[in-house]
């Protein structure tokens, strides 16, 4: 925690020197080898760990892909195919890649939902959430725009569907959707700033990783009681008990990730992007990648063009003020018996979503989406704020040694 | 010391005056920033082109590209003009009578995007599915549109947009 002093001592001439005019030996130590955290962390805290390596993973086979890629309509998408068959590794890196894009959200989205469950959005941890929320939105813009890249089938269709979301603008939306094409219609220009762009964003993406971090190290980690660090007892180094622990957590994620690169590097993607863009066909059937589904569920539910457009940008924009829609001052939902039953059905809801928005949007199935989309916000809108005000907790520990080894004194000695 | 709130006075205008100078200039300077991304020259000299009409045999379709966009240039049958003239005071999401969207009756020009979400419709070959009124159908998600183009059933808001033309010829129109 940022009150804390710091306990590095130099141990050579050089740090010491160093130490005076860039302290950023004595940075590290106290954030990444002493920091005290708390000694109760399941392994769903790991995944911070997880969406670092990720990210970085996605930059470096990024930074090679770019070496072999030709941002031009007339040759983006053979030069994919170059990378493909003749680069050495092309094809291994590439697939990381793409595979690794669809990785990073599913632990992104495990991540988020951590957050939700153990309430990890509440004060005083707002604005971690919120710099969580815009790094999301980076994320969700930035695979959009690299899965553009390609220039297959469905990557044209999928730039033309959603920048045609913003002719939904009224008087101006015309406008817009021409500045950002830079023509009359999606076309080389369009991919040359949707690379220029690629490029840039995970960048960004890496310093509000950066200020998530610096956030989270100013108030500490919460876990899973819900209950602040009081005493030292709660705590423990952050070297070596969660670099391991985060560490195996990794190993396991990549074992995950090199299963789909090597097994199945196309399972999660769609055969129509191996057929090049045509601006005169559209593919019989659009669809997102995966991780994008319930969203395009949202999109769809609502049969008004705007009203679809305004309701899938809530769904994102909803979650930055959830640390004021939650009224309960009771972090996680394990202790909070009324509210989780509502927790669970949200996670339901998700996963509905996203097996609807695969589907065509019509009789029962857009029946379905116009329910879960309304519970998508209802739960959100209106079951947050209200069951936080009505509701009786389960009692909470005094502390998280308390919760970890058991009220000192009698159940500590008898067990 | 009399003079101390004469300063305090003259120092926050010049605050307020130095602020202004700089915000109008970097507002200068980003519009160029800002305005490369529009659709630049070239895209731009090829905003009009002139398509010849007569190899097109009644009933029959052809697709032009203009401005990156497909046009579809359909010259009816008589039986399809008189389905859209009939059909003029039907109850539509996006009322517009058949004169209205055909200069000449014979010759439908439409930009072939779905007015939906920027699929292009099918129809405009033989053998294509061409929906419940015998236009277009787009296959994203269902919009049906009429043999004048009109939306009449489906997701999508408006009707096929009509692009500017002109007849330069009785064979020969100007788009754009």
């Amino acid at each position: 925690m940022s009150d804390h002093s710091s306990s590095y001592v130099p141990s050579n001439g050089f740090t010491r020197w160093l130490d005076e005019r860039l302290p950023i030996i004595r940075l590290m130590y106290d954030s990444f080898i002493v920091f005290p955290t708390p000694r109760n962390l399941n392994y769903l805290w790991t995944f911070g760990g997880i969406l670092t390596f990720c990210l970085m993973a996605q930059i470096i086979t990024g930074i090679v892909i770019a070496m072999h890629f030709v941002p031009h309509g007339d040759h983006a998408f053979a030069s994919v195919e170059h990378l493909m068959r003749d680069v050495n590794w092309g094809d291994l890196i590439r697939y990381t890649h793409a595979v690794g894009a669809s990785m990073f959200f599913a632990a992104a989205y495990i991540h988020l939902f951590r957050g939700l469950y153990y309430g990890s959005y509440k004060s005083p941890r707002e604005i971690i959430w919120i710099f969580g929320v815009v790094i999301l939105l980076l994320m969700i813009i930035t695979a959009f725009m690299g899965y553009s890249l390609v220039w297959g089938q469905m990557s044209f269709w999928a730039v033309t569907v959603i920048t045609n979301l913003f002719t939904a603008i009224p008087i101006v939306g015309e406008s817009i959707t021409q500045w950002i094409w830079g023509g009359y219609s999606v076309g080389d220009p369009t991919l040359n700033r949707l690379f220029s762009l690629h490029y840039l964003f995970p960048f960004i993406i890496a310093a509000l990783v950066g200020l998530h971090i610096w956030a989270l190290h100013v108030v500490g980690s919460n876990n899973p009681t819900g209950v602040e660090v009081k005493t030292k007892s709660d705590t423990i180094p952050f070297f070596p008990f969660y670099v391991i622990k985060d560490g195996f957590m990794v190993v396991v994620f990549m074992l995950l990730f090199s299963w789909f690169v090597f097994y199945a590097p196309n399972y999660l993607g769609h055969s129509d992007n191996f057929i090049e863009a045509n601006p005169l066909q559209t593919p019989p059937h659009i669809v997102p990648e995966w991780y994008f589904l319930p969203f395009y569920a949202i999109l769809r539910a609502i049969p008004d063009k705007l009203f679809g457009v305004i309701a899938m940008v809530a769904a994102i924009v909803v979650l930055f003020v959830i640390p004021w829609l939650d009224t309960s001052k009771i972090k996680s939902v394990s202790k909070r018996p009324l509210f989780m039953p509502f927790f669970w059905l949200f996670v339901i809801t998700c996963l509905a979503l996203g097996y609807l928005g695969a589907k065509a949007p019509e009789g029962y199935f857009l029946l379905a989406s116009q329910l879960f989309t309304a519970y998508y916000f209802i739960f959100f809108i209106v079951i947050m704020p209200v069951i936080g005000l009505i509701e009786t907790p389960k009692e909470l520990p005094d502390s998280i040694t308390e919760a970890v080894e058991g009220k000192s004194g009698k159940e500590g000695a008898s067990s | 010391m009399s003079s101390d709130h004469n300063d305090e006075g003259r120092r926050d205008f010049l605050m307020v005056a130095a602020g202004s100078f700089a915000a109008v200039g970097a507002a200068g300077a980003l519009w160029p920033l800002v305005d490369q991304m529009n659709p630049d020259a070239s895209a731009k000299a090829l905003a009009s082109i002139e398509v010849d009409l007569s190899p097109i045999k009644e009933g029959q379709a052809v697709t032009v590209m203009w401005r990156g966009k497909p046009i579809f240039i359909r010259k009816r049958t008589a039986e399809e003009i008189k389905e859209a003239v009939s059909a003029d005071s039907t109850d539509m999401r996006d009322p517009q009578v058949d004169g209205e969207r055909a200069q000449k009756p014979e010759w439908l020009v439409l930009i072939g995007i779905c007015t939906h979400l920027g699929c292009i419709p099918r129809g405009q070959s033989t053998g294509d599915v061409q929906g419940d009124f015998g236009g277009w159908f787009c296959p994203c998600h269902g919009s049906h549109y009429d043999t004048s183009g009109r939306i009449r059933k489906g997701p999508a808001p408006t009707n096929l947009e009509v692009p500017p033309y002109a007849f330069i010829s009785d064979t020969k129109i100007k788009i754009g």
